[in-house]
C-alpha cells in the first residue's frame, strides 16, 4: 500500500479533546463539535525551514510554506502576501506612542485584503483534495477573494453574502462571474445556511469544511511581521476581530517561530479591536469573562459584523495569556480612525482599519499599550471597497470655473480662514 | 407538538444517516431528551457535563439562535423547525 504524502501535515486534531482525524475536508469533531486544527511534524519542519531558506524564496506568503497546510507545492495564489510593513512615525506622534508600524494588507494581492492569504491556502488544498467547486459565506472580502482566485484557478465558485453589503464589495465579487447568492439576513444567518448547504453538497466550502486549512493562512501575516522586524516578535500587536480567527492565528504564528527558534522568545501582547455595534468579544474581555454573549450586529464595519464569533473563546484565551486587551469604537470613531491613517500615512483602509486605529488610540491613551513601547497595527482591507462608509464625511471638492482669477480668489479666501 | 429537527453531518452516524427527524416535544430541552431516548449517545455530543449546550454547538429554532430566545427552555409549537449546527469561521 502506498502511503499518502501529506507533506508536513500529520492529522486534523480537535482543539477541545485532541481526537485525531484524517486530513480530509472536515472541520468538526464528531464528539464535542470542537473545531479541528492541522497538526504538523515540527521536527521535520525545523530541519527544513531556516531564516536563510525563507529569505531566499520569492517575496510571498509561501516563503514559509512548511508551516502552511498543503501537501505539495501550492497551486493557487502564488503571489499573495509579503505586504509592506510601514514605519508610521506621523501616526505614532498623533496617537502618542514611541514607535508604530502598519502591516498593510490593504494592498494584498490580488483582491486588496488579508483574505487572499486564507483563500490561497484553502483553494490550493481544495485542488489537492480533488474539488472542482468552491464556496464561502462572506461579509465581502472573503467573497471577493474566493471569486478572484477561483476564476484564476479555473474553479467553479459560489459565494454567499448578506444582502445589505456595500456595493463596492458586491461588484468586486460579480466581476469575476461566480454565482453570487445574496441572503436576506445578517452574516450569522448566511453562515448558518452555508453550514446546512455544506452538509448537503460535496463542495469545498472554504470557511466551513475547509476551515482547518483556510484559517492557517492567516498565520502568514504574523510570520511576515516578524521577518520584516528583522526576526523579532513585536511587543504589541493590535488585530481587528470578527470571528476572532485572525488574532488567534497571528498568535499561533508567533508561537511557531519561537518554537522553531526562528525568533527569540520575548514577551508580547496581542490586543483585539471591535466595533461597538458588534463587540461580543471585546465586551467579554473587558468584563474578564472567558465566554461571550452573541449579539445582533449594527455597525458600519460590516466586514467585522459577526455576532456569533466562532473563535471568540480562543481569542479571549490568547488575549488573557499574552496580557493583551480589547476595546471597541463607535461608527464616528471608526471614520476618524480611517481619516487619521489616511492623513498621517497615506493609507486608505476600509472600516475594519478604522476600528483598529481607533482602538489602538484608546489602548495607548489608557495605558494598556505603554507610550514608550512599540506596536504593530494590522490593517486588513482597502478603503476603496467601503466608500459608502466615508462618503459625505471627508470634505468636499471645491468647484470653480477654469479661471485663474477664481482660483486665486479661492486661495486667498482659504488663507484668510486658515490664518 | 411535532418538531422537525435537522441533524448535522457529524451526528448522522448516530441517527442511521437520517438528516431530518420528527420529535414530539414542547421545548428545546425536551427535544434533546427525546433525541437521546431514540439515539443513545447523542445527548453527550450536544450537552456538556453540566447539562448546558456545548459552546461549539449552535441551536436554532425557526432560524433564530436559541441564545436570543430562552435557550433550552425555549417553547416549541407544532410544526417548528430546529437546526443543530457547529460554529463556523468568519469571513
Amino acid at each position: 500500500m502506498t502511503k499518502i504524502d501529506n507533506g508536513y501535515m500529520q492529522a486534523l486534531k480537535c482543539r477541545e479533546c485532541g481526537r485525531e482525524y484524517p486530513l480530509t475536508a472536515n472541520h468538526v469533531c464528531e464528539f464535542d463539535f470542537g473545531p479541528l486544527e492541522v497538526a504538523y511534524d515540527y521536527e521535520r519542519i525545523g530541519r527544513n525551514l531556516t531564516r536563510e531558506t525563507a529569505a531566499s524564496r520569492p517575496q510571498s506568503m509561501w516563503r514559509y510554506r512548511e508551516l502552511l497546510p498543503v501537501a505539495k507545492d501550492p497551486t493557487v495564489g502564488l503571489e499573495v502576501g509579503y505586504t509592506p510593513l510601514v514605519r508610521a512615525d506621523r501616526l505614532a506622534k498623533c496617537l502618542g506612542i514611541r514607535e508604530l508600524w502598519i502591516k498593510n494588507d490593504a494592498v494584498n494581492y490580488p483582491t486588496l485584503s488579508f483574505k487572499d492569504r486564507v483563500v490561497s491556502v484553502a483553494l490550493s488544498r481544495s485542488k489537492e483534495l480533488g474539488y472542482e467547486t468552491v464556496a464561502c459565506a462572506s461579509t465581502g472580502n472573503l467573497a471577493n477573494s474566493v471569486a478572484a482566485n477561483a476564476a484564476a484557478a479555473g474553479l467553479r465558485a459560489f459565494v454567499f453574502i448578506p444582502a445589505d453589503l456595500e456595493q463596492g464589495k458586491v461588484v468586486n465579487s460579480l466581476v469575476y462571474n461566480p454565482e453570487v447568492i445574496s441572503i436576506k439576513g445578517h452574516y450569522d444567518e448566511v453562515n448558518r445556511l452555508c453550514a446546512e448547504i455544506a452538509g448537503k453538497y460535496a463542495w469545498a466550502f472554504v470557511n466551513v469544511n475547509m476551515r482547518p486549512y483556510y484559517a492557517e493562512g492567516s498565520k502568514s501575516m504574523g510570520f511576515e511581521i516578524m521577518e520584516q522586524l528583522d526576526w523579532t516578535v513585536p511587543r504589541h500587536t493590535v488585530v481587528p476581530m470578527a470571528s476572532g480567527s485572525l488574532l488567534t492565528k497571528i498568535h499561533k504564528g508567533y508561537q511557531e517561530f519561537i518554537r522553531l527558534g526562528l525568533v527569540e522568545s520575548s514577551p508580547y501582547c496581542v490586543h483585539g479591536a471591535q466595533a461597538t455595534g458588534c463587540s461580543p468579544i471585546a465586551v467579554a474581555q473587558k468584563a474578564g469573562l472567558d465566554f461571550f454573549k452573541p449579539v445582533k450586529p449594527d455597525t458600519i464595519a460590516k466586514s467585522l459584523a459577526i455576532g456569533t464569533p466562532a473563535d471568540g473563546f480562543y481569542a479571549l484565551k490568547v488575549m488573557k495569556e499574552t496580557g493583551g486587551s480589547a476595546d471597541d469604537v463607535s461608527d464616528d470613531e471608526i471614520r476618524e480612525g480611517i481619516r487619521l491613517l489616511a492623513e498621517c500615512e497615506g493609507i486608505f483602509a476600509e472600516t475594519a482599519g478604522g476600528v483598529t486605529v481607533g482602538v489602538a488610540k484608546k489602548l495607548i491613551a489608557n495605558g494598556s499599550i505603554p507610550k514608550d513601547d512599540s506596536a504593530v497595527l494590522c490593517i486588513t482591507g482597502n478603503g476603496l471597497k467601503t466608500l459608502d462608509a466615508v462618503a459625505g464625511h471627508v470634505g468636499k471638492a471645491k468647484e470653480i470655473r477654469p479661471s485663474l482669477r477664481e482660483f486665486e480668489a479661492l486661495l486667498n479666501n482659504e488663507e484668510k480662514i486658515n490664518r | 407538538m411535532s418538531i422537525k429537527v435537522r441533524i448535522p453531518t457529524p451526528l448522522r452516524k448516530l441517527t442511521n444517516n437520517e438528516d431530518l427527524v420528527e420529535i414530539e416535544a414542547s421545548n428545546v430541552g425536551e427535544v434533546m431528551q427525546e433525541l437521546q431516548a431514540r439515539y443513545p449517545g447523542i445527548q453527550e455530543r450536544l450537552l456538556d457535563e453540566s447539562g448546558e449546550v456545548r459552546r461549539f454547538v449552535n441551536v436554532y429554532v425557526n432560524e433564530e439562535d436559541i441564545r436570543f430566545l430562552q435557550n433550552k427552555e425555549t417553547v416549541l409549537k407544532d410544526g417548528d423547525e430546529m437546526s443543530i449546527i457547529p460554529a463556523i469561521a468568519g469571513g
